[in-house]
């Protein structure tokens, strides 16, 4: 485990370790569908739902080692359950936050249960909270593979009513567009990668890569493409660099999870700060009407 | 203007955009509107106003096919209204855009021609020119790479009026684009929208809780209060004898030396507010 400044040689030498092989493989397709699922997530203003999603998956995991199945089936199955109820309750983005709070904690309820009558608990209950990407088996590589193929070919096809949707929900409706379904779809989508997410970084760290490189994209770019390019982009240099230090430094006694937040985090702050600059630097061209609010039709009467 | 003339008879020389006949509409136990008869022309600018609460989205959410009528029969450009018609454009009233939306308008405006197709998108070069053609016609050529949240009240107006008219809809539905601008900005919409009117003749409807700004450019008015619609050229509708007799008590409709309308008595309705 020594570094050397042969970038090449040093990926050689972790690889030769078939669990860190697939800790890059699965770190990969996380990042790639959560980065492009997150952009949706800033976009419909869903940090909660993304937030509420991780913590309901707890619940699931929590049953399934009680099960001893591998708990990212039941992250799928609380996810997605847990996600369909708060979509077909909340039906429209500006109440939805109360839904999701109650079906968030009857959720954790349960899992409450689950905690109560299992007893060799800590390490199962410590990975899912806080990930295990060195321990991804193959199977759920495989797994993970298949589920993010199902969320990219599901989001080709609804991609724009997807972001129209979320852009103008009036409009959208208006034109004909089934919003109840859209934003099932939506939710079941965040769930299925919040499930796979948790595996590499853990419930408590999955917005690292759900919600912050998609925050960070849109500091960067007003274009959807480039937006969600830049999202992914963040996604896997926080995954790769993350597992290479953590793998490096200090002996390897740090976990990866750790360093991906953390880079992720720092593209974020650096994307702000950048974006602030910029801001300064050449002034929006229309700062004389900034003084004007940017809402229309505040009062009705 | 258009020469004066009934309500529900002004018939325009190239038929008609809307047809409403013995029009109920309300939700569940309440009653918002009945016994509605009225026609709207091919290419007519109409202003709809009246009290809060009168049922005016209640309109528009009828002509898009999104609520049924309980009794009567509407026809919208020559069919029954349904819902997700491309012939119709809609600006719906907005309270707010978030700040923190980084997203450029003319995406916005693209998705307004195409956000509601299904798949990959194919056609986008073809989209992209109608879609600048569109923020074109409102003059918002530069506004197009601006993120959203950052833009004036006046600036999204012409973003979302782009975004309604980029499909080339044969009817513009417009809740309340006006509340919320200052009289400069009020005055270069309108102009804004007539112009729209006239070159693209496209059957115009606009809530607006203030007729003055529009008043010189109307074809008709569409007056609802008291669960009741009147509909005619802005000089039949808006006097005195005409609103005591749609509310049932007595209102007064004044003028001032530059044409403009103050509406007092009853429930107030809308009054002038000062600027």
């Amino acid at each position: 485990m020594s570094f050397s400044w042969n970038i090449v040689t040093d990926f050689r030498q972790i690889w030769q370790y078939s669990f860190m092989v697939q800790a890059f493989e699965a770190g990969t397709i996380v990042a790639i569908v959560a980065g492009i699922v997150g952009y949706f997530v800033i976009l419909r203003r869903s940090a909660f739902a993304a937030h509420a999603l991780g913590h309901v998956g707890f619940s699931g995991a929590a049953g399934a080692v009680l099960l001893g199945v591998n708990p990212v089936y039941g992250l799928l199955l609380f996810t997605m359950s847990g996600g369909t109820a708060m979509a077909l309750l909340g039906r429209k983005a500006a109440t939805r936050d109360v839904e999701i709070g109650t079906v968030l904690a009857f959720m954790m309820g349960i899992g409450l249960i689950f905690l109560s009558l299992y007893s060799g608990y800590a390490t199962e209950a410590y990975s899912i909270l806080f990930g295990d990407i060195e321990g991804v088996s193959v199977p759920s590589v495989i797994l993970t593979l298949e589920a993010a193929a199902a969320v990219l070919v599901v989001l080709v096809l609804i991609y724009r009513p997807l972001l129209f949707s979320s852009l103008d929900e009036d409009v959208a409706e208006a034109k004909g567009l089934p919003l109840l379904a859209l934003n099932v779809a939506f939710m079941l989508l965040l769930a299925v990668v919040i499930s796979v997410a948790v595996q590499v970084v853990g419930i408590l760290l999955v917005f690292a890569l759900t919600v912050t490189p998609a925050a960070t994209a849109v500091r960067v770019t007003t274009r959807p493409a480039a937006a969600l390019t830049v999202s992914v982009g963040v996604g896997l240099l926080s995954i790769w660099l993350g597992l290479f230090i953590s793998w490096f430094a200090w002996n390897g006694q740090f976990p990866p999870s750790f360093f991906i937040v953390t880079i992720s985090f720092s593209c974020y702050v650096l994307a702000r700060a950048a974006s602030a600059v910029a801001d300064r630097i050449a002034p929006r061209s229309s700062a004389a009407s900034s003084t004007e609010p940017a809402s229309v039709g505040g009062s009705t009467d | 203007m258009r020469a004066p003339g009934g309500p529900a008879s002004v018939v325009a020389p190239d038929g008609l955009a809307i047809r409403a006949q013995g029009l109920e509409v309300g939700y569940r136990n309440r009653v918002v509107w009945h016994d509605a008869t009225f026609e709207v022309g091919k290419g007519e600018f109409v202003a709809v106003i009246g009290p809060n609460g009168a049922g005016k989205t209640t309109l528009f959410r009828l002509l898009l096919g999104i609520q049924r009528p309980m009794r009567g029969s509407l026809e919208v450009l020559g069919a029954p209204p349904h819902r997700g018609t491309p012939r119709i454009g809609y600006v719906p009233q907005r309270h707010e855009i978030d700040n923190d939306t980084h997203v450029a308008a003319e995406v916005l405006v693209h998705l307004g021609a195409t956000g509601s197709r299904w798949g990959p998108e194919i056609a986008f070069r073809a989209t992209h020119e109608a879609t600048h053609e569109a923020l074109e016609a409102v003059g918002a050529t530069e506004l197009g790479p601006k993120p959203l949240g950052s833009m004036s009240g006046g600036e999204l107006q012409r973003i979302f009026l782009a975004e309604a008219i980029v499909g080339n809809p044969e009817m513009l539905l417009l809740d309340e684009p006006l509340s919320n601008l200052d009289m400069r900005r009020t005055r270069e919409l309108v102009e804004l929208v007539h112009n729209l009117v006239k070159t693209r003749h496209v059957t115009t409807l606009l809530v607006a809780h203030d007729i003055n700004p529009l008043i010189e450019c109307l074809d008709r008015v569409i007056y609802i209060a008291n669960g009741h619609v009147a509909t005619g050229p802005p000089e039949k509708v808006l006097t005195s004898t005409s609103l005591s007799q749609l509310y049932g008590v007595p209102i007064e409709v004044l003028h001032d030396s530059r044409g403009n309308i103050v509406i007092v008595g009853g429930e107030n309705p809308h009054e002038r507010e000062p600027a």
